[in-house]
Parts: structure tokens; C-alpha cells; sequence
């Protein structure tokens, strides 16, 4: 990733973004923090936050009129936050703070003339940044002193000007402005500010002003604008002053980078969604109790939109900008560990984000990105998708895959694409749907492959487009006929990888033709899963839902649904790299409901089954066995392999009358059972029978293994290629007890093979 | 990879039955992702099967693997 690519993905994540509170403040108060800390009864923590950012705060924080309520969020959830009571609730009961100790000298003078607000404020900007600071006035506080009692109790204006002293100003008050001599003093400061509410501008012509810099025609000379009466403007007059006048004894330019100076626009996003209705307190003269309660409205607004959404998002605690810069930080490391690896091939590749995301930000494009540099550079652990990609090789191999015309056929209008996971799943609807597909539909060819998605969402863009070359031929041998495809995953891969081909989805098909015979319609209610292949074909979801309808099924949307669905915790081979995530996410998805789920995804079917969830796919629907498919179990990875074998033999030899078993590996004679240890731990492990079995064959032939004096116990071990694997088993002559199995990855040197 | 090792209770009762001898800690060579580490574990002192118990290899030895992986 590029610097610059990686500011652009920045850019586009808003969490960071200020509140809009803060961004419509003139004085940018961080009213968001202190509310939080009033929520919390922390008056003097509160009060510390309004006077890091406001000159004057004893003053001010009685004075400000609360101009960001008019953007406040909660405004159109009750109304928007009495901000200013708080503030001078927080002033009457605070503990008061220190004023802020300067920055250090930096050899500049400036004369302030005038000592109302906007005076009093440029010179506490000033002197606070290391301006040598005179202020000269006839006196303190010009139209502050209209003000007393209640709404500016005596001494809060005192304390504030020895507060100035305190930092450093000098204070000239009592001076008759007549007897100032602008040109001498212009000649004897560095800058010169001009309060024109509290000067007359008539003795101080000052000519045209600049709404942005309020510089003058004489260089050095700046001046407000006169006639403000908001205190909280003319606060921010003064702070815009002092602005200028750093830049200006700076020597850098006057008006570059100045836009978020006053109020501004925030791109921040706070949803309303979930968020009750609350009124404010409408008792202006708060007590602890009654403040407390109106700083609890704050809705402490921001976005994690896709965070709410996403279970892998937010098991890494943060949110995409944050992510994006640990990806980049990553794909920087030269040596040292990669910290980011499992997070980036964790992400699901769904694509829910960017459809959540105000600014469509989307964590697969940059995690998928990252991938592909990953294993560019050589730098892809070898764990993380291994399985999958050896897995989907099988679904490709001799013993699984198929491309044939119909029995008896010689030409296919179409061919029926039924996918790899579906037959590993589920055979029997495999084979019912080719049934009722050739018996509808003419001659129908079938193709068993896999679409290479494990390519794709390893990062492996070669393999997966050797893959869809491979694809190409086959389908093209078969005449180039419209692929019928029932897997969503499926269904988008070949869409992309074959845009010459006419692909429709098996229920697009199922819609035009009607139920099959032996559908179970049945008045039931189930929750749909959308599964995330099928977010952006809004015609595949609506064909699913029409089948249903026509089932008589009553559809619940759970709340995250159709183009927003999550990921069921397979995508982006998510429980290939991180499995414990994987059933996270399957756990989240399958707690969203309380009915039954029902998908056309064979893959969420089996990550919600597996974590217990009742859930089925549409095709135990509309071509039921006999078994309640709710509680099928997920098949684990041997059965997987077996299943698409059996599948492909008993086509072979019920459908085209031919031997369909292949040549026997040596392996696959050992007669194996397992105890209920041994297949739990090869599920989690990831060990298949056939790893078990190579064991087995390689002890059997080599007569190496240990045993155990106390159990009787034998144990082997193999390393067929990159994975050794030990198997503790009983030898019963006839067949062995699989007792345990384990693997690593790492090479013993010079011991057994 | 001085940190790999194997607890007593995890080779106890195995012997080699090829060789009819008891486990003994032998130095030997495990090699991952171009790293090479000598370490000690229990082995048949006249055929040299080496042996890995669960613990280690789904503990400590996972642990490197993925350690190395992230490198
Ligand atoms: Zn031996």
C-alpha cells in the first residue's frame, strides 16, 4: 500500500472525525468529553476540559449561548443538549483551575487596545502561545461590566484578569486611548490588535478589514469588526487575532489551512437509530442531580456503523481507519514480527461494511489487497489457508470432479453447476436437484468443480485464474451451454470469471419452472439468511424469497438482512485462519433469531449448525428427505471428501452406467474407527481420516512406532508433505482404535520420515 | 528455542517398540520456514524416532510455528 493510498482510506473512515458539537462551537469546546465526564458527577474534570479551550473560562463558561445545539444529534431525539447550563453549572461548582502556563517567550511584542472580550481574549491567546503582551484600555471588561449578581457573580472577572497577569500580560488599564500614538506603538510592536467595541474606531481609522485574517491595509495592524454582541464570537474574534498574528510574526502565509478555524461542517456520522426519546431537563438552575441527568442525553456521538455490524470488526477492538494504518504499518515490516497477519485474514471479504459505511468504506478491498501483496512478497503464512486450498484441489481432482453432457446426450442447452460445498454437504439434494433439472429441463450436463473462491480470498490470483482457465475448458468442451448455478458463492465467482457465459442462479430457474414435486409446503415461520454472495443481486434474494412464498413460508428479516447480511464466518476462508473467530461469528449470526434459520448458502447452513443453531438449506425444502434437516449435522472435513466421491461414483454408475470408482490409494484399505476423543480433536485439528489412514500404512510398512507400557497404546507418525502427523491408536488386527491424533508443521531433521 | 520443552508426564510409559529401549533426551534438529533450532527431546537412543507429545505440539510448538510465520 501506498502513503497516499493509505490517506485516502483514512480520509474515508469518519470515526475520527470531531463531534458536531465541537466542529459548530466558534471556540471548538470538546463538549462530547465534557459532558461525558458531568454524566459521571466529575465537575472538576469537566470543568478542566472547557478551560483547556476557553480563554477566560469563568467568564465565557457563563456566557455562551450554546451555538452547537443547533447541530447537536440529540436534537431530534428530544432535543438538543442544554449545553450552556451545564457549562455555568460546571462553573459555579468546580473546583477552579490554574491558568495555563505560556509557551515559552518567543521575543515578539504586541499591543491589544481595548479590554472588552475580544481584547481580554486575543490578549489571553497571546501571552498563552509566549507573545510579550501589553494591553492597553480606558478600562477592564468594557460591556462585561453591564453584567452582575446572578449572571456574573463579583470577582469571576477579577480572577480572570489576574489570571492574564498571572500568565504574563501587562495590564495598562485606566489609559486615556487619545494619547495612544498608533504610529509609534505600530512602529515599536511587532503586531497591533484593535478591540473596536471597546476603542472608537473614529480615532483609530483602520480602513478595509479581512473577514479572514482581520488584518488592515497597514501591515502589522489587526482589528475586529465592530458591533458583535455574542461574547462567544467575540471570543473567537480574539482567538482569530492571535491567529493571525503568529502567522504573521511567523512569516508563513496568512490564509492557507484556515477553514476549520471558525464553525465547520463535521463528516462524523451518529445514527439515531435505537435511541429513545428523551426530553431535556428543563430545571435551568441544575443541581448535581439534575445536571447529571441532562449531560446523560449526550449521546457521546459517533459512527462505528460497520463495527455494530460486523462481529470480526469488532473482536479487534478498533474500527477501519485504525485498521488500514495497522495494515500499512504491516506490509512495511522488513524484519520483526507482523502484528496485523491474522487480522487481515480474518476479515470475512463480504463486503457488509461498505454497504453500512456513510462513506462506503470497504475492509474487504483493503484486506484482500493486503493478501495478495502478502503472498507477492512471500509473506503469507503458510498455516492460514493451506486446508482450504488442499481442499479445494480434491473438489478439483480426478475423484470429485465431473464435466459431462447428460446421459445418452451429445449436446447440453444447459449444465448444471451445483458447487463444491453443496455436494460436500449434501449429495442427496445434489443429485434429487440434477434429477428434477434433467427431467424438466431436457438434457442437462453436470459439472462438479469448484469456483476457486479459496484462491481468490487467499490472495492467490494466479491459482484462481488457473483455475477459471480450467473452468473455461471444460465448460467450453460441453459446447459453451447456460450454467445453472445454485451456490450464491458460485453464482458471483463464475459471473466474474466467465462474462461470456450465461449464468443463472438454480432458483432464478426454480421460480420460472415452479415447486418440484415432493416440495414440503408447510405453513412455518423462518428467519431468512441472506448469505453475503448474494448481497448486491437484489434478484437472486427476491427469487429465494418468491420459492418461500410459494412453500407458504412465513419469512422473518432478522435485523441485519438482505444487502446488509453478514458473513456466516466461512467467507474470506475466515474459519480456515482463525476458527475460534469463525464460530464467533456463526454464534452472533445464529443468536440474531429465534425461529429457525433458513438459507441457500450451504456453507451458513453448516457454520450455523455447527454451532448448534437450527438452520436449513432451501433445497431439504424442496427436495426433503426424511430427516428433520434442521438438526443435521454439519459434516466435518473427512465426510466432506467422501461425500463428493460417493456423489461422483454413484453418478457414474446409477446415471451413466459406468465403473465410477477410481484406482484405490494403498491408504484407503486400512480399516479405521475412532473414539469420540479422536474425532473431535481431528475436527478441531483439521486431520482427515485419509491423514490418519497414511499413518497407519506408513507404521504398518515401516514397523516404526512407539508403545506404551501402561495403556498398550501404539503410536506413529507421518509427514506426507508439509504437515507431520502422530496418530496413538490399538492395533485389533483386523482394524485399528484411533484413540488421539495431532500435527505440527514443523520438520523433525534426520528422524523418522 | 531453549523454551521448547517436554514434560516428564508426556513421554512417560513410551518406548520404542522396534528397538525395545526407553525415551531418552536426545539434542535434535527442528527445522520451520528456514529457521533451524537445536533442541532436546526424547528419543530412541538407537534408532533415532523422535517423539512429539500432544503438549508440545499444540502448545509451545504451535506457538513457534506461528511466531516464525509472522517473521
Ligand atoms: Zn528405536
Amino acid at each position: 500500500m501506498e502513503q497516499s493510498e493509505l490517506r485516502q482510506w483514512e480520509r474515508q473512515c469518519v470515526q475520527e472525525e470531531v463531534p458536531p458539537c465541537t466542529a459548530a462551537c466558534p471556540l471548538h469546546v470538546d463538549a462530547r468529553t465534557f459532558c461525558s465526564l458531568m454524566a459521571q458527577r466529575r465537575w472538576d474534570k469537566a470543568w478542566q476540559i472547557l478551560a483547556k479551550t476557553m480563554p477566560l473560562p469563568g467568564v465565557l463558561a457563563r456566557f455562551c449561548d450554546g451555538p452547537c445545539k443547533g447541530t447537536c444529534v440529540r436534537k431530534d431525539a428530544g432535543g438538543a443538549i442544554e449545553m450552556e447550563f451545564l457549562e455555568r453549572f460546571c462553573a459555579e461548582n468546580a473546583k477552579p483551575v490554574a491558568p495555563p502556563r505560556p509557551l515559552p517567550s518567543r521575543g515578539k511584542t504586541v499591543a491589544v487596545l481595548g479590554g472588552g472580550m475580544t481584547g481580554l481574549c486575543a490578549t489571553w491567546e497571546l501571552v498563552r502561545r509566549g507573545f510579550d503582551v501589553t494591553l492597553y484600555c480606558s478600562s477592564l471588561g468594557g460591556s462585561l461590566l453591564d453584567y452582575s449578581g446572578d449572571i456574573l457573580p463579583e470577582g469571576v472577572l477579577e480572577r480572570e484578569i489576574e489570571s492574564l497577569r498571572t500568565m504574563g500580560a501587562t495590564i495598562e488599564a485606566g489609559v486615556d486611548i487619545l494619547l495612544v500614538q498608533l504610529d509609534l506603538l505600530l512602529d515599536e510592536k511587532d503586531a497591533v490588535f484593535v478591540d473596536s467595541d471597546a476603542v472608537s474606531t473614529d480615532l483609530f481609522p483602520i480602513g478595509m478589514l479581512d473577514e479572514m485574517t482581520l488584518g488592515t491595509q497597514r501591515a502589522g495592524l489587526f482589528a475586529s469588526r465592530s458591533g458583535e454582541v455574542s461574547f462567544i464570537l467575540q471570543a473567537a474574534t480574539g482567538r482569530r487575532a492571535a491567529n493571525s498574528i503568529e502567522r504573521y510574526t511567523q512569516g508563513v502565509s496568512m490564509v492557507t489551512g484556515r477553514e476549520l478555524e471558525g464553525p465547520y461542517e463535521t463528516r462524523l456520522f451518529t445514527s439515531l437509530e435505537k435511541i429513545e426519546s428523551v426530553s431535556p431537563v428543563l430545571d435551568k438552575a441544575y443541581s448535581e442531580l439534575t445536571a447529571q441527568d441532562e449531560a446523560k442525553r449526550c449521546l457521546q456521538c459517533e459512527c462505528m456503523e460497520c463495527v455494530k455490524g460486523c462481529e470480526y470488526l469488532r473482536h479487534f477492538k478498533y474500527y477501519p481507519k485504525v485498521y488500514v494504518r495497522q495494515i500499512y504499518n504491516n506490509d512495511s515490516i522488513v524484519m520483526g514480527t507482523r502484528q496485523a497477519n491474522t487480522m487481515i485474514n480474518s476479515c470475512m471479504l463480504c463486503g457488509q461494511c461498505e454497504i453500512i459505511c456513510p462513506e462506503d468504506f470497504s475492509m474487504a478491498d483493503v484486506c484482500l489487497e493486503a493478501r495478495r501483496g502478502m503472498v507477492a512478497q512471500g509473506k503469507m503464512p503458510p498455516s492460514a489457508h493451506e486446508f482450504a486450498l488442499r481442499d479445494m484441489a480434491f473438489a478439483n481432482g480426478a475423484q470429485s470432479a465431473l464435466a459431462r453432457h447428460a446421459p445418452g446426450a451429445d449436446i447440453s442447452e444447459y449444465v448444471f453447476f451445483p458447487g463444491c460445498q453443496l455436494t460436500a454437504s449434501d449429495p442427496e439434494g445434489v443429485l434429487a436437484a440434477y434429477d428434477d433439472l434433467c427431467r424438466r429441463l431436457g438434457s442437462v450436463g453436470l459439472m462438479l468443480h469448484c469456483c476457486g473462491i479459496p484462491a481468490e480470498w487467499s490472495g492467490q490470483q494466479a491459482l484462481m485464474e488457473e483455475s477459471m482457465e480450467v473452468l473455461r475448458e471444460k465448460w467450453q468442451a460441453l459446447g459453451g451451454p447456460k450454467i445453472i448455478v445454485a451456490c450464491p458463492t458460485c453464482l458471483k465467482t463464475l459471473r466474474e470469471g466467465l462474462p461470456d457465459a450465461a449464468i443463472v442462479s438454480h432458483w432464478a430457474i426454480l421460480r420460472a419452472l415452479g415447486l418440484p414435486a415432493g416440495a414440503k409446503v408447510q405453513d412455518i415461520s423462518l428467519a431468512i439468511n441472506d448469505p453475503c454472495a448474494a448481497r448486491n443481486d437484489v434478484l437472486l434474494r427476491e427469487d429465494v424469497r418468491s420459492l418461500l412464498d410459494s412453500l407458504h413460508i412465513d419469512v422473518k428479516e432478522p435485523e441485519y438482512s438482505g444487502e446488509k447480511t453478514p458473513c456466516c464466518g466461512y467467507g474470506g476462508l475466515l474459519s480456515t485462519a482463525n476458527p475460534a473467530l469463525g464460530e464467533a461469528v456463526a454464534r452472533a449470526r445464529g443468536e440474531a433469531v429465534e425461529e429457525d434459520y433458513v438459507t441457500y448458502c450451504v456453507m451458513c447452513r453448516d457454520m450455523l449448525a455447527k454451532i448448534g443453531k437450527r438452520a436449513v438449506h432451501l433445497y431439504d425444502l424442496l427436495y426433503p428427505g426424511n430427516d428433520d434437516p434442521g438438526v443435521r449435522p454439519a459434516p466435518g472435513y473427512s465426510v466432506r471428501r467422501e461425500n463428493r466421491v460417493y456423489l461422483k461414483e454413484r453418478l457414474l454408475r446409477e446415471l451413466w452406467c459406468e465403473d465410477g470408482a477410481n484406482a484405490k490409494q494403498p491408504y484407503e484399505d486400512i480399516g479405521v474407527e475412532f473414539t469420540e476423543q479422536a474425532r473431535s480433536a481431528m475436527e478441531d485439528r483439521r486431520i482427515l481420516k485419509s491423514d490418519v489412514q497414511k499413518v497407519l500404512l506408513q507404521a504398518n510398512t515401516s514397523g516404526c512406532h512407539l508403545v506404551n507400557d501402561k495403556t498398550g497404546h501404539k503410536l506413529a507418525s507421518f509427514r506426507p508433505v508439509v504437515v507431520t502427523y502422530w496418530v496413538e491408536y490399538e492395533d485389533r488386527g483386523t482394524e485399528f482404535i484411533v484413540h488421539n491424533t495431532w500435527c505440527h508443521r514443523m520438520h523433525i531433521k534426520g528422524a523418522q520420515q | 528455542m531453549s523454551v521448547i520443552k517436554v514434560p516428564e508426564a508426556d513421554v512417560a510409559g513410551w518406548y520404542c517398540a522396534t528397538c525395545d529401549e526407553e525415551m531418552v533426551l536426545q539434542s535434535v534438529e527442528l527445522e520451520y520456514l528456514d529457521s533451524l533450532f537445536n533442541v532436546e527431546l526424547p528419543a530412541c537412543p538407537k534408532c533415532r524416532f523422535v517423539l512429539i507429545p500432544e503438549g508440545l505440539a499444540l502448545g509451545k510448538m504451535h506457538q513457534v510455528e506461528q511466531l516464525l510465520e509472522d517473521k
